[in-house]
């Protein structure tokens, strides 16, 4: 069971010319594993922001990033073991792949680095994980990223940050690039996932369908700052606070608009 | 007379001709009503970039337009096989009769040149009769009608907006007032907020000027909304074609049906596709 906690977290970037931009304005909300939360609002909102310090990418300009109630290490062995509890998946699965790497090479990595597993054993860690991901092994393990689509690309990005086996997973815009008609499994597979090794998931995204579907709660950001953290099926259905209204009512719901018509609705 | 459609494609076929050839348009016939939306859907590859460029006559070696016509029928009389069309009778066509907002228009644009002049090298290209004074007047008209507002005239590209950028292209598409837009992926790139408001500015303008749009997006749900009639197409071919309404209650192709339950209802009920998505299912290498 592990806990990251944002308290009062707050980060400013300089910007040349123009002084200081305010990207998170006093930010707090708790990821526990087991747990999925939904970060959502339009770009330039800060997601990406408390993806990067989350990760130390970025560093807080004020404010407590506890890990299990602990400060997250800056430097050294400490921020090495920290990141092997917390991974990322990237938007892009084209571009967070080594082109001239194997899939075994990708996979390998982590598991030699943090000594994961004895090095007579990594063979079979890196079937076994592309097996978690609902990969065949045999058919990827010694191709090459270009070999793969989108989807089993984003697959293999999944199962290198499963490797360490870490407890948080922070996943931002997994599925934005990929076919719609493959996003939905690859969303299903975090959600199995999660389920499986209690792991505690930040899904960052621009989507409130799969934000509310995929998630148990959802936090909405705006200009860096909360403007509603809840249930997901509340904050969706039930939106208390005017923005978080405005973004429901400019997502498409065909469902809403073609109630009302008469006929059954698609099955 | 005038026709009731704007546009009739006819067993249009675009093969890319490389080793093996790639049938990406196959045997594709529709038509495009005066004045309504058109949404055109399908995934990455499915040929709908790929048709929208043929009848556009905008691809290039290794495309190669094997089989088929478009022809436009002009609300001002006369119908014209495009395809027949000579290069100086095509380039005077486009934008005039039918105009294209493409994808990541936003990044389109000229960035070391100016809003108002690149909004005026239409009227040059198109309208050489018109003066100085008279293409100023119309690109600000034009900023105007699309919310960006005139004094923005003399902005370069990297002073705007993401959506501000894109209602530029949309108003240069929109300069010769034309009978039909093509809009590939116009509103992929922005946040749902923005693109609301882009596609109010849409419908309101197509209700002032009257033209039809062919809307291309794999965001089926946005079609269903916006749509009048609805195209899905996969791997180069139509699978199915009808109303907006008609597609959302009783999709007949099996495509459609999946398509539609690859997104998740925003406000209905959880569907079983958290369970039953295809994440079960093993994907091996292609």
């Amino acid at each position: 069971m592990s806990t990251l906690e944002f308290s009062h977290v707050t980060k400013r970037y300089r910007v040349r010319g123009a002084g200081e931009m305010l990207a998170l304005d006093d930010v707090s909300f708790t990821l526990t594993s087991g747990q999925t939360l939904a970060l959502v609002g339009q770009s330039g909102s800060g997601k990406s922001t408390i993806a990067k310090i989350i990760t130390q990418l970025e560093r807080a300009t004020s404010g407590d990033v506890l890990l299990d109630g602990t400060p997250i290490p800056v430097r050294g062995r400490g921020l090495r073991r920290y990141r092997q509890q917390v991974r990322m998946v990237f938007q892009d699965p084209f571009a967070s792949l080594n082109p001239y790497h194997t899939i075994r090479h990708h996979i390998e990595r982590p598991l030699r680095l943090d000594k994961v597993v004895p090095p007579d054993e990594v063979d079979a860690e890196v079937i076994r994980l592309l097996e978690r991901v609902r990969l065949d092994p045999a058919a990827t393990v010694d191709r090459r990223p270009h070999e793969l689509s989108g989807g089993q690309r984003q697959r293999v990005a999944i199962a290198r940050a499963l490797a360490s086996r870490p407890a948080l997973l922070v996943a931002d815009e997994p599925v934005s690039m990929l076919d719609v008609s493959i996003r939905l499994g690859v969303l299903n597979l975090l959600a199995d996932l999660q389920r499986e090794s209690d792991l505690g998931v930040l899904y960052i995204t621009h989507d409130l369908a799969t934000a509310r579907h995929f998630s148990d709660r959802i936090m909405v950001l705006r200009h860096g700052v909360v403007v509603e953290e809840g249930p997901a099926d509340d904050v969706i259905l039930r939106p208390q606070h005017d923005y978080t209204r405005a973004l429901r009512d400019a997502s498409p719901d065909p469902d809403a608009h073609f109630a009302g018509s008469s006929a059954s609705p698609r099955s | 007379m005038t026709s009731d459609n704007v546009l009739t494609i006819s067993g249009f076929s675009v093969v890319y001709d490389v080793e093996p050839p790639v049938e990406a348009v196959r045997d594709v016939s529709l038509e495009v009503r005066r004045g309504e939306i058109l949404g055109l859907a399908g995934e990455s590859g499915c040929g709908k970039t790929t048709l929208a460029y043929g009848v556009q006559r905008l691809l290039r070696p290794p495309a190669v337009i094997t089989g088929g016509s478009a022809v436009f029928h002009d609300a001002q009389g006369g119908d014209v096989d495009l395809n027949q069309l000579t290069d100086e009778q095509i380039r005077a066509f486009r934008w005039n009769k039918a105009s294209m907002v493409f994808q990541g228009a936003m990044n389109a644009l000229n960035p070391v040149i100016s809003i108002g002049k690149q909004l005026a090298d239409v009227f040059t290209a198109h309208r050489p009769g018109m003066s100085r004074a008279e293409r100023t007047e119309e690109c600000g008209a034009l900023l105007d009608m699309v919310g960006v507002g005139r004094d923005r005239l003399r902005s370069f590209p990297h002073e705007l907006s993401g959506g501000m950028r894109q209602r530029v292209m949309i108003a240069m598409a929109l300069a010769l007032r034309p009978q039909l837009m093509i809009m590939d992926e116009p509103t992929t790139a922005l946040d749902v907020l923005v693109q609301r408001e882009i596609l109010q500015q849409i419908s309101d303008l197509r209700h002032e000027f009257g033209f039809s749009v062919v809307f291309i997006t794999h965001d089926l749900p946005l079609l269903l909304e916006i749509s009048d009639r609805i195209a899905v197409m996969r791997e180069g071919q139509l699978v199915e074609l009808d109303t907006a309404e008609n597609i959302y209650r009783n999709a007949q192709h099996e495509y459609t049906r999946r398509l539609l339950r690859s997104f998740p209802s925003l406000t209905g009920s959880r569907g079983d596709f958290v369970r039953r998505g295809d994440g079960d299912v093993r994907e091996g290498a292609a």
